[in-house]
This record gives structure tokens, C-alpha cells and sequence, in this order.
């Protein structure tokens, strides 16, 4: 049935109107996805925006735990965590470690004695091609309950209004336990002094295809020596870094790794609820740190500690914070590796 | 190439449909994934490197059939600018499809990214970690997925106007399933 061709003029039009309409229609639907319709979306961008000091960022730095050394190691796995999952990482062997020792500060010039939290990123590397990235810190419990409380966290303690923290805790009681370790807590004089907390919850698949909900931490195998933070700020801006350098120099620095495991129930999407003491707690292997080396240069500069980066027999769970932190780290990393004229490396090597 | 056939083979209209279909999901999903901090960001990346490997593997097989099988011959009453634009934005089309891939994987590679697909499927690093190449990249993959975009609504209103204003047959060709049989074309040929 061949139609009459040229087309009337009337059908003509509405065929014009009909294009448009699908070339627009398509085009708004394109923008509404990528949040240029919704200016109240949360993005990885604002969670940066709220990040950043009044000064603006540190270019060429991490948008976050900007200050930071270099280390590489071994993890020794002692086989233990095969039990729950069937990670090649966690079966009995020694993989390669690369990390970074971090403040959690968008300052990287900020001195070691004004920075709280403190962290690690680690990436662990098994022969097969997979990969356990993660990034922990020293409190025991997350300061937010979700990815959302954390940025109303961040807009508060960056707010000109003075009370603006005092009313986020009221109305976010959750804030306390991290408030409470925060004021309460002893400080150490070292990072190998440490213990590094996960806080996120992931889920560990063993080889029968049963989950476990887990958090892992890092307990420092060096002696505690508990000090002040008035006693730390005699101390140099850097002494934390030097302190290391100097102590792995004279011989590798130990953290056992733990995993502990949710008993059903337990609160897994939330960080700032502790599982209770006696969940069943597996010493999975142990970091051996045997050499530091300056971010500048250092090895773990480019690399992005996504926690969701995780090996097959780990996967993330009901906790949002994973999947946020991610897409945060992503938008970090995209520009401070576009920025990195901004923080030169001091040698000129192959590597540009 | 045969003179008389109107309509790209039934494996290119089967590919043009399903990569359509493919690309603007990537499209979309690529867009929406970067604006969001929500859980569905993993799975989404997850897909987006899953789904944008897939679509490097049709692209060429694709390329092959168009190689092996050729296309219709535009209409001989189309404006000459009008053919040139329909071949070079062909041409454009096809560097994209194989091109967006080699970019985001080449990216992650830069990058020390594992490259993990869907299903626990690790693809090998294509290039060595760089700051300065994964830049480069990343703004390729960015700029271009939106040129991409641009280019697939002029494709898609063109082959409407084709389909709706001038009725020549174009849109037929790749059409997802026969409009108009190969008798009624040649009816029409010789109505012209
Ligand atoms: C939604 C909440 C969070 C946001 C928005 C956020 C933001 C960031 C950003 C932007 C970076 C820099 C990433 C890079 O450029 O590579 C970073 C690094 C880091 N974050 Fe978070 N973070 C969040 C939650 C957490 C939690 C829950 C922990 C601890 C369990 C944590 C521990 C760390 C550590 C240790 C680093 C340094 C990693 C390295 O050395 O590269 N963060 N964070
Ligand atoms: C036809 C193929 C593809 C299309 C059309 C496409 C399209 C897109 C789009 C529209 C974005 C969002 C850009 C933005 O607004 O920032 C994006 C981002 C991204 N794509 Fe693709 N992509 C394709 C293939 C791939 C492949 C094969 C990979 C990896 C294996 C990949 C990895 C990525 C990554 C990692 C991002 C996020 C970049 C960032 O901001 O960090 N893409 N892509
Ligand atoms: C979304 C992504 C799309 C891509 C990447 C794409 C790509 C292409 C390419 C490369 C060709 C040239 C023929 C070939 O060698 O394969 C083509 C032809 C064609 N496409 Fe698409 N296309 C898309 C979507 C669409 C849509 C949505 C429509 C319809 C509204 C459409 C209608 C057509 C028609 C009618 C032809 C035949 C043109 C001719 O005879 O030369 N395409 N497409």
C-alpha cells in the first residue's frame, strides 16, 4: 500500500512537531537522569563541595584524608577467613600490600597533632588478577548513620553558625558514640600504634554459597603507649610520618587483621552501631608493613582505596556508605589526577 | 552490492536494534551513575563496564557484517549534502560504538583500576598507570559520550523524517521488522 508521496502539508507538520517532540522529550529525559533537573540530588560533587575548607581544596590532593605516606608490605594470610569466604585473598598465603597511612583532613599541610582521625588505605593484591581495596580509620564507630547524615555532618562543622554542630547532634543522637571517642579517647604517638576499624559492613560468601555479614578491622601488634593530644602538639607539624619512617626502617610493623561476624539482627546498614563484644571475631592474617616511601612519588598516590573494590567472595552489603564512598572517591580521584600539576612529583622518572 | 536490495541483511537490522537499544541504556546509565551516592551506584558501574564490553564485541561483529553485507543505496533523489551527512555521521556512529568502549576500559586500566565485569570477568589492563593518560581519557570518554548523544538525536530525527516526511524507503531499511515487502518497493521505484 504505497502512501501518497509528497505527504499534505497538514501531516507534514505534525510529522515535524512529532520529531521534536521525540528529539526533546529525549533530550529532557537525558537531563533529568543526569541530575541537571534536580538541583536537590545528592551528588558525589556535593559531597565534595561540603568537604572542602572555606579556602577551597588542596588541588591535586585527596578531597579528603589529603595527608598521607606511602607504604608497601605483605599480607600473610593465615587461611583462617577460607572458613567464610571463598576469596582467594583469605586463603593461607602471602600477597602483596600497598597502603597509605592518612589524616583525615582535606588539609594536606595540617599538622599531625590537630587531625582525630586517622587512617589506612590498603590494597591487597592475590595472583589471580582480583583485588581487596579498603580505607579505615581509628574510631570505633562512623560519625553519620548514613551517607546523607554525613553530609548534613560536614555542612554543620563547616557552617559560620556557631551552634550549628550543637544543633546537629541534638537532632542526630547517633552522633554520640563517635562524639563521645572523639573528646574521650587517648591518642597515640604513632600509626603503628593504630588500630584501624573497617565500620563498614560487607558480605563474605564462603564455598558452600552461605553469606555472613562482616566488619574487619586492623589491631596494631606494637605496644599502646597512650599520650595526649597536648603532649603530641610538642611534638612537629609531620611527626607522625617521621616516626614511622624511622620505625619501619629499624624493622616491619604488624597489624593483625579480624573479622568479626554479625549475629542475625545485628544493625549491618548503619556505622555508628557497634556489634556487640562477643560476635564471633576470626584472626584472619596479619599486615606486615616493611617500607615507606613519600606520597609525592610514593606508589599509593594514584590509587583510589574504594571499598568497593572487593574480590569475588566479598560484596557489599545493606550499608550505604560503601557505594557512596565509592562514587565520592571516583569524583576525588578524577580530578586530582587531572590536577596533578598542582602537587608535582619531585622526581622525574618514566612515570609521568 | 546488489542494486536491488532495499534492506540491510536481517542480522544487521537484528544488531542496529539490539545495539540501539544497548547504547542509549549506557547512555543513560553513565549519566545517572556519576550523579548519584546512592547503593545503585555499584551495581550500575557494575553494568555500565559490563554492558559497554558487550556492546565493543557487537560493534565489530557488527563491523564485519557491514563489510560482508554492505547497505541499501541512499535514494538517488536525496540532496547530495544530505547522503554526505548520512555517511559521515554513519562512519561517526561506528567509531563511537567501538570507540566509547576502548575508552572506558583503556581509562580503568590508567587508572589501576581492576577492570571486574559482571559475574567476577576481569579484563587485562590495556595500558599502564598514568595520571596524565587516564585525564586524557576520562575527558575523551566524557565529551564524547555526550557528542554520541547529540549524534543519535539527529540520527533518530533524521531517520524519522525520512520514515514520516518523505516516505523513501530509508527508514524501511532498517526497519526492525519488513514494513513494506520487497515488491512494494520495487512498485515504487518505478513510481518515482
Ligand atoms: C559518605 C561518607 C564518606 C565520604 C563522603 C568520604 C570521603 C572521602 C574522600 C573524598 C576521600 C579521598 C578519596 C581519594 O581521593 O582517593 C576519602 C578518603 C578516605 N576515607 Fe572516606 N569518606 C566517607 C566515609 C568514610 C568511612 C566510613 C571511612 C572509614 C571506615 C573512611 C575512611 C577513609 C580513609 C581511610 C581515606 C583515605 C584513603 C587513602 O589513603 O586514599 N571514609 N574519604
Ligand atoms: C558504548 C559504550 C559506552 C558509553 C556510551 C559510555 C557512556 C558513558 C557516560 C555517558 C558516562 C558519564 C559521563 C559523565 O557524565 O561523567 C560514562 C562514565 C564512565 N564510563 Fe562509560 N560508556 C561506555 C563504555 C564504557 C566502558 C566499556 C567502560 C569500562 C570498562 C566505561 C567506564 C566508565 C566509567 C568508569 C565512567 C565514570 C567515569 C568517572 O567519572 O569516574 N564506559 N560513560
Ligand atoms: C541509539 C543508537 C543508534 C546507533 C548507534 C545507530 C547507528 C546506526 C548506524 C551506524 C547506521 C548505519 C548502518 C549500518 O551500517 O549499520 C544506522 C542506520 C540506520 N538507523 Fe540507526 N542507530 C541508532 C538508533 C537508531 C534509532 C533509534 C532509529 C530510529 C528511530 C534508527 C534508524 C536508523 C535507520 C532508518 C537507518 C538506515 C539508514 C540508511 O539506510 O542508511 N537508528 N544506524
Amino acid at each position: 500500500m504505497p502512501e501518497p508521496r509528497p505527504s499534505p502539508a497538514r501531516s507534514v507538520l505534525g510529522s515535524f512537531v512529532l520529531i521534536g517532540v521525540v528529539v526533546a522529550g529525549s533530550a529532557a529525559a537525558f537531563a533529568y537522569t543526569a541530575g541537571w533537573l534536580s538541583p536537590e540530588r545528592l551528588t558525589p560533587w556535593k559531597m565534595l563541595e561540603a568537604l572542602a575548607p572555606p579556602s577551597g581544596p588542596a588541588l591535586g590532593h585527596r578531597r579528603n584524608h589529603a595527608k598521607g605516606i606511602c607504604f608497601t608490605g605483605v599480607f600473610e594470610s593465615n587461611g583462617n577467613g577460607a572458613a567464610i569466604s571463598r576469596a582467594s585473598v583469605l586463603a593461607a598465603g602471602q600477597y602483596p600490600a600497598l597502603g597509605r597511612f592518612n589524616l583525615g583532613t582535606p588539609n594536606p599541610d595540617a599538622t599531625d597533632a590537630s587531625v582525630r582521625v586517622r587512617g589506612i588505605g590498603l590494597r591487597i593484591t592475590p595472583p589471580d588478577g582480583q583485588e581487596w581495596r579498603m580505607a579505615m580509620i581509628n574510631a570505633p564507630v562512623f560519625a553519620a548513620s548514613t551517607p546523607d547524615g554525613f553530609h548534613e555532618l560536614l555542612v554543620a562543622a563547616g557552617s559560620k553558625d556557631p551552634n550549628a554542630m550543637k544543633v546537629f547532634a541534638e537532632a542526630h543522637p547517633e552522633f554520640a558514640p563517635f562524639g563521645a571517642w572523639a573528646k574521650n579517647a587517648p591518642w597515640t604517638g604513632s600509626y603503628a600504634e593504630d588500630r584501624f576499624n573497617g565500620l563498614n559492613s560487607f558480605i563474605f560468601t564462603d564455598s558452600s554459597g552461605a553469606d555472613h555479614a562482616v566488619r574487619w578491622s586492623l589491631l596494631p601488634e606494637a605496644q599502646v603507649e597512650p599520650v595526649t593530644q597536648d603532649d603530641l602538639k610538642k611534638l612537629g607539624p609531620d611527626f607522625l610520618e617521621q616516626e614511622i619512617t624511622q620505625r619501619i626502617r629499624s624493622g616491619p610493623q604488624r597489624w593483625t587483621m579480624t573479622v568479626t561476624v554479625a549475629n542475625p539482627g545485628d544493625p549491618t546498614a548503619d556505622p555508628t552501631k557497634a556489634w556487640p563484644d562477643d560476635r564471633r571475631t576470626i584472626e584472619v592474617g596479619t599486615l606486615v608493613v616493611q617500607r615507606i616511601e613519600a606520597e609525592a612519588d610514593g606508589p599509593c598516590r594514584d590509587i583510589n582505596f574504594d571499598p568497593t573494590v572487593l574480590p569475588p567472595g566479598i560484596r557489599t552489603s545493606d550499608d550505604p556508605f560503601p557505594a557512596a564512598r565509592s562514587s565520592v572517591y571516583a569524583k576525588s580521584y578524577d580530578l586530582r589526577t587531572a590536577e596533578a600539576k598542582d602537587y608535582p612529583r619531585t622526581v622525574t622518572g618514566p612515570k609521568p | 552490492m546488489n542494486a536491488i536490495r532495499h534492506h540491510f541483511s536481517p542480522l544487521q537490522r537484528l544488531l542496529h536494534w539490539v545495539m540501539a537499544i544497548c547504547i542509549l541504556a549506557m547512555l543513560f546509565i553513565g549519566v545517572g551513575m556519576v550523579s548519584t551516592i546512592m547503593p545503585k551506584y555499584v551495581p550500575l558501574v557494575s553494568i555500565h563496564k559490563t554492558l559497554g564490553a558487550v556492546i565493543l564485541v557487537l560493534a565489530l561483529i557488527r563491523l564485519v557484517t557491514r563489510f560482508y553485507y554492505g547497505a541499501p543505496p541512499l535514494p538517488a533523489d536525496l540532496p547530495e549534502p544530505m547522503k554526505l551527512a548520512a555517511e559521515l555521521s554513519h562512519y561517526a556512529l561506528y567509531a563511537l560504538m567501538i570507540g566509547m568502549p576502548l575508552l572506558g576500559w583503556g581509562m580503568l586500566s590508567a587508572s589501576a583500576y581492576p577492570v571486574e565485569l559482571y559475574g567476577g570477568i576481569y579484563l587485562p589492563a590495556i595500558l599502564p598507570q598514568s595520571d596524565s593518560l587516564r585525564t586524557l581519557l576520562w575527558n575523551a570518554h566524557f565529551y564524547l559520550a555526550f557528542a554520541f548523544f547529540a549524534l543519535i538525536l539527529m540520527h533518530v530525527a533524521a531517520a524519522l523524517f525520512h520514515a514520516l516526511v518523505r516516505h523513501d524507503g530509508v527508514f524501511d531499511a532498517m526497519a526492525p521488522v519488513p514494513i513494506h515487502d520487497e515488491a512494494t518497493r520495487v512498485e515504487y521505484k518505478a513510481a518515482e
